[in-house]
């Protein structure tokens, strides 16, 4: 057994996996079963008391979730992982395991809208309350904390604003107060980016986007840094014993896991969101090819980006990997270049989302997602088809115009999630929509 | 993250595994016989696994911990000892080190939160290996695949059956 510490293109296929014990199986079977035996009473005891490490019941842990566990901890550069049944439910548990009522977070604004109405609604009805703040401005969190901030929360990447957070600033703001950086990694995914690597201590994905990459599976994941110091007196959660598993201090007792293990038996055993092995197996198959795919995602958008702005039907485009996009230095610090280095081949690692904005205005932008012939119109990313909303007729459509514009969506505005079709069939799409639209 | 680049330290994966493969007998000082102390949890693991588990705690000497008769001070052991398990306070780690050398032992491991760095080099120095700040327990699950049921990074890569 060597040392090496393996690239992420070997972690995507190997980590979390070895052939199977009983059968020599290399790839990953499916362990679709609710429960597992318990050798004697004993045995069912130790286990129950962690003193043994072994599956119980699938709602707590699964062998075949396991390895997409251990495998996303791989990438992200972690310590532990924990799956759970959605991008959402992976939030919410990062977040109930962290917070309890009287609990004050500052988060960045122009977040994920589910993600909004978590924070701003869900978790106010049970005291939680949420400052948000500009993500692009780390003073702004800084001035928006409180003696009762126990979490910062923000996307390394925004979905749809494309704001690039400065993850090594923004952890500094929260490590000065003694709490932890949660970082929602969907858009990146760990291939582009390692918040833990730079700071956080805490990393959430929806792993139905990049991760998974087919488009038709849905989960969710949280990573830990295993760094953050739990015993500062802010989180007496994790270090006084456990009324919600009998009595168990789970700092003292896991050390540098101990927050994931207490999501897993206080949040995930509890509230029941837990990801089906069928569902971990479909997700990893993705995995597998993350590296590769997240390559051509970024080079197809880079060239999108640059067709569309120099198209004379688009008025505007926000793309971070343009060298001309106000946060594209920060870019090229924390995120991976992909297919060699700039200037030699390679393209900055931006991930696949951009917005446009479609001469016209309101109605223009209507008639281009209804004139696409292949691009979907639909509200999922990370596809490996290109998929596009408009989001001033669809998820922003209740909204006034003010509320619109505050919320960073003008009518005009176009979101692609641009996919690994051809590029230039993707360019032909989108050119002979802008000429319906331009019609329209 | 768990640094394992450096194969030259008793920290890394290489010799951990050398060392739970050869360390069978441990003395686990300051074992508590309440089963929600990490001490327990740890030991009764490692005993699960088949290794020798000698307690050693002033508070229950005479009596027994997980079936084994518990001694007061290391030295009131009378068989040989492999490795020395300290779950104590960080400052009482120095006279537990100098047994652990005048017994033979072949490892002075510091639980985690316990780094003690003098008793380790002195350790160290009289040809021990020297582990600070992690569980015997949770690094044997890492290696030998418990943890691996946790979502625990193993760093473990291979395209061998887990033994």
């Amino acid at each position: 057994m060597s040392d090496r510490l393996f690239r992420p293109e070997t972690l995507a296929i190997h980590a979390g996996q070895v052939p199977d014990r009983e059968t020599g199986a290399r790839a990953l079977p499916i362990y679709q079963t609710t429960s597992f035996v318990f050798d004697s009473a004993e045995h069912a005891a130790a286990l129950f008391n962690l003193q043994t490490f072994g599956n119980v019941y699938s709602r707590l842990s699964n062998p075949t979730v396991a390895a997409l566990e251990e495998r996303v901890a791989a990438l992200e550069r972690g310590r532990a992982a924990v799956a759970s049944a959605s991008g959402m439910a992976a939030e919410a548990m990062a977040l109930m395991t962290l917070l309890q009522q009287g609990d004050h977070v500052v988060a960045a604004g122009a977040l994920y809208g589910g993600t909004v109405t978590m924070l701003a609604v869900s978790l106010a009805k049970f005291g939680i309350t949420t400052t948000f703040v500009d993500a692009t401005r780390p003073d702004a969190f800084a001035a928006a904390m409180q003696p009762n901030t126990r979490a910062v929360f923000a996307e390394s990447l925004g979905n749809p604003s494309l704001a690039v957070l400065d993850i090594a600033a923004v952890a500094d703001v929260a490590h000065a107060h003694g709490v932890p950086l949660v970082i929602d990694n969907t858009v990146p995914s760990p291939y582009l980016c390692n918040p833990l690597a730079l700071g956080a201590d805490i990393v959430v994905h929806s792993a139905t986007k990049y991760l998974a990459g087919h488009g038709t599976t849905l989960g969710g994941v949280i990573v830990e840094s295993g760094r953050f110091p739990w015993d500062n007196g802010k989180f007496p959660g994790m270090t006084e014993p456990s009324a919600g598993y009998h009595g168990v201090k789970f700092y003292e007792t896991f050390g540098d896991f101990g927050f994931s293990m207490r999501a897993r038996m206080e949040t995930l055993r509890v509230y029941g969101a837990a990801l089906s092995p069928m569902s971990a197996w479909q997700i990893l198959q993705g995995v597998e090819t993350l590296p590769l795919r997240m390559e051509r995602h970024c080079s197809n958008a880079l060239a999108v980006a640059r067709f569309l702005r120099s198209h004379p039907r688009v008025s505007w485009v926000n793309y971070p990997g343009l060298d001309d996009h106000p946060q594209h230095a920060l870019v090229q610090r924390q995120m991976r270049a992909v297919g060699g280095a700039a200037g030699s081949g390679g393209v900055p690692g931006a991930s696949g989302l951009l917005a446009f904005g479609v001469q016209g205005g309101l109605a223009a932008g209507v008639k281009f997602i209804e004139s696409a012939q292949f691009m979907s119109h639909l509200a999922n990313i990370g596809d490996t088809r290109t998929l596009m909303i408009h989001p001033a007729s669809t998820t922003h459509r209740q909204l006034s115009d003010e509320q619109q514009l505050a919320a960073g969506v003008p009518p005009d505005m176009v979101r692609l999630s641009v996919g690994l079709e051809h590029i230039d069939d993707i360019l032909w799409d989108i050119d002979q929509a802008l000429a319906a639209a331009a019609r329209a | 993250m768990h640094d394992n680049a450096n194969a030259a330290t008793d920290d890394s994966e290489t010799q951990l595994r050398r060392i739970l493969q050869r360390c069978k007998t441990i003395a686990v000082v300051g074992l508590s016989a309440e089963w929600h102390r990490p001490s327990y949890f740890a030991a009764s693991y490692l005993q699960g696994k088949g290794y020798r588990i000698l307690p050693v705690n002033p508070r229950y000497a005479g009596g027994q911990v997980l079936g084994m008769p518990c001694v007061a001070r290391l030295e009131d052991i009378r068989e040989p000892i492999d490795m020395v398990d300290v779950f104590r306070k960080t400052a009482d780690v120095g006279p537990i080190a100098d047994s652990a050398i005048a017994l033979g032992a072949q490892c002075l491991w510091q639980q985690l939160g316990v780094v003690n760095l003098a008793a380790d080099a002195a350790a160290r120095a009289a040809g021990l290996h020297g582990v600070m700040n992690r569980c015997v327990k949770i690094e044997h699950a890492r290696l030998f695949g418990g943890l691996h049921w946790a979502g625990v990074n193993t760093g473990v890569v291979s395209a061998r059956r887990r033994a």
